[in-house]
């Protein structure tokens, strides 16, 4: 088990011709996953990877049935595709696209809660369940099954815990990035809930960082309804107030969001904060090992 | 982005928003000319990026011509400094006319993270920095998101003003958040809004931010951009799509992706040192990018040592140590580089920085980087 994604799930790739979108869609693939198809305007009908290029999702949707899609289009085009998505009827929207405007993002989310879809990011490095999908653009080799669920605002950071906890022979559930905008498609909350829910998570990996409230609705979540042990980390404890530390939601302003009001949060509501990003991984493990939930 | 008090009344004025009459100044020996065309009394505004100007002298009245071109001269050029944006240079200055105040109230419309939409704030305080209204007077700051049967005046009239005010507010709020949605604003604030002994409503000050994000489809406001404003090396870096911050420690750091570059200035920390920027190199980066940010970052006066700490997932590591290594070559540099690696090509990487002939620390995780770091 896992969450949102597992070795059937089938994915298109929309931008699936561009650069960015050809080359992670063959990582993807390489790795495992179902890919079936791909969307760019103007293309239909030509292939690439072995899949069917379609003009647009509903004509993919049409033909394929994907349950997921992967987003790659350059930000002034995203809020149309995160749209188009959403009305053929794909339930879970992966977004990578970086830089979209918020008042975009405002319109995207309204229109994606009422289709009934999850959209995870965007500006996110997507998600991947080891060994059976990965959704995103994520380096795969750094990757090990196991029972942690990651879920985290941050790319690069995520690979740094992960590689952690595989060095130290723990493997992951799934790892989810759920993107460093202010407006994001699934939050701390969704993700948490669905790691306590997992029968084969026993341990949650929560990396947040400075701006807005996230870590804080988390932690109010976590201390009514989370019973497995979370270890966190909130980078940004040394970042000043006023500048936005490169993700568009990553700013302190009006004395709002810092990393210590954060960690003060989190660690009232009984989760292991590490102070030290290179002690995630021990931490982990020694809260695995305390309850007993060490599998090797 | 932020623009100038004068640009965004600019906008105001397009938008039908009442503002007092103004010249703009930009050249000492300008003064003279243009505050014979002014009215006296007039308001001298410094025009720079930063709140709390008033308490910073950078706003004052002036009763007479001559004291209105000895203000001018003294704020034109001057070193403002307040406590929100540094010490900033004074380019440009405002020449208003006076308006005569029954009442100042406070007006924002703002892009509201938390219920994800764009909030109305409003306040018969005022004057004052919300901040500062929200700690003396909470109560009487009104938020209030904006919906779709959103509707001002019930707001409004509960203020207690008369209606032809409260038809102005009304208005003025009509238009403020036209603005948000036309420009991509994602604050629109008027502080203070003011009623005159007329009953007229002006808006004595404007400000407003822009989302950043949006900038491509705001050819207009891109425009608006005062280069002038801006930290010269972050600008520089801005060219080679690199994000680059400067900040006031002396550990130079170099690192793919935001969240690491911040867990990275929180490591500099834990070894007792600060960071002397952030920097993120982005995904992708080439050689010749790495080079250029090591350019950027190595600039710094401030430096006693510099720490490279990439999770090459997409980035290559050989890609990395090649710009590195290119960089420190044609530079001289002569303080401590400390490069941690993980990731695709690692090995590779370690061998063209140790195979260079130059003194870099590489170090294996970042539990050592933090006790190098530390003895620097």
């Amino acid at each position: 088990m896992s969450i949102y994604i597992d070795k059937n799930t089938k994915l298109i790739v929309q931008g699936i011709t561009g650069k960015e979108g050809s080359f992670h869609a063959k990582s993807c693939l390489e790795y495992g996953t179902k890919l079936v198809g791909g969307v760019t305007p103007n293309k239909g009908g030509s292939q690439i990877l072995g899949v069917n290029v379609y003009n647009s999702v509903k004509e993919a949707q049409q033909k394929l049935q994907a349950d997921a899609s992967i987003i790659f289009v350059p930000a002034r085009f995203a809020q149309g595709a995160i749209i188009e998505a959403a009305e053929a009827g794909i339930k879970l929207i992966v977004c990578i696209t970086e830089g979209i405007p918020v008042y975009d993002m405002i319109n995207v989310k309204k229109i994606v809660k009422q289709n009934g879809a999850r959209l995870i990011g965007p500006n996110c490095p997507g998600l991947i369940t080891p060994l059976e999908s990965k959704i995103g653009i994520m380096p795969s080799n750094i990757h090990k099954k196991g029972n942690v669920g990651v879920v985290s605002r941050s790319g690069t950071l995520t690979y740094e815990a992960v590689y952690q906890l595989t060095q130290l022979g723990l493997g992951q559930s799934t790892c989810i990035g759920i993107g460093g905008d202010p407006i994001i498609g699934t939050s701390f909350i969704d993700v948490l809930k669905e790691f306590q829910d997992d029968p084969n998570t026993d341990a949650i990996c929560m990396i947040g960082e400075i701006g807005g409230s996230a870590e804080e609705e988390a932690a109010d979540f976590i201390k009514d309804y989370v019973t497995k042990p979370v270890v966190s980390f909130i980078a940004g404890l040394s970042a000043p107030e006023g500048k936005r530390m490169g993700h568009a939601g990553a700013i302190i302003s009006g004395g709002k969001g810092s990393a210590s009001g954060k960690m003060k949060a989190l660690t009232s509501s009984g989760v292991y904060v590490c102070k030290n990003p290179a002690d995630l991984g021990i931490t982990i493990k020694n809260v695995l090992k305390d309850r007993g939930l060490l599998n090797d | 982005m932020k623009i100038h008090e004068y640009q965004a009344k600019e906008i105001f004025k397009n938008y039908g928003i009442k503002i007092p009459n103004s010249i703009l100044c930009e050249r000492r020996e300008d003064i003279e000319t243009l505050i014979n065309k002014a009215s006296i009394p007039c308001v001298i505004k410094a025009q720079v990026h930063s709140g709390a100007r008033g308490k910073a002298g950078g706003v004052k009245v002036a009763k007479d011509k001559t004291s209105a071109i000895e203000i001018a001269n003294n704020i034109l050029g001057m070193e403002l400094k307040s406590s929100q944006a540094g010490v900033k240079k004074v380019n440009k200055i405002l020449i208003e006319d006076c308006v005569d105040i029954k009442k100042e109230l406070y007006l924002s419309l703002t892009f509201d993270r938390l219920n994800e939409g764009i909030s109305l704030i409003i306040s018969t305080e005022g004057g004052m920095d919300i901040e500062e209204i929200a700690k003396t007077a909470p109560k009487k700051i009104l938020t209030q998101l904006i919906t779709e049967d959103f509707n001002p005046e019930k707001i409004v009239k509960d203020m207690g003003f008369n209606d032809k005010i409260n038809s102005q507010i009304c208005d003025i709020i009509g238009k403020l958040y036209k603005i948000c949605k036309e420009k991509d604003a994602s604050l629109v604030e008027i502080n203070p809004l003011v009623i005159t002994n007329q009953d007229e409503v002006i808006a004595i000050d404007a400000k407003m931010n822009f989302d950043d994000n949006s900038l491509f489809r705001q050819e207009d406001i891109l425009k608006l951009k005062d280069e002038t404003e801006e930290n010269p090396l972050e600008l520089e870096a801005q060219k080679f799509g690199l994000n680059y911050i400067k900040l006031d420690g002396t550990i130079g750091c170099m690192v793919n992706g935001a969240g690491l570059a911040m867990a990275t200035m929180d490591i500099i920390r834990l070894a007792g040192k600060d960071a002397a920027n952030f920097l993120d190199v982005g995904g992708g980066a080439s050689s010749e990018k790495i080079e250029k940010a090591f350019k950027i970052l190595i600039s710094d006066k401030n430096l006693e040592g510099v720490f490279i700490n990439i999770f090459g997932g997409i980035l290559r590591c050989d890609f990395l140590a090649e710009g590195v290594k290119n960089a420190i070559q044609s530079l001289k540099i002569d303080i401590p580089v400390i490069v941690r690696m993980e990731g695709t090509n690692k090995a590779q990487g370690a061998e063209i920085l140790n195979n260079s002939g130059l003194k870099f620390k590489v170090v294996n995780d970042l539990n050592e980087a933090i006790e190098v770091i530390r003895k620097i």
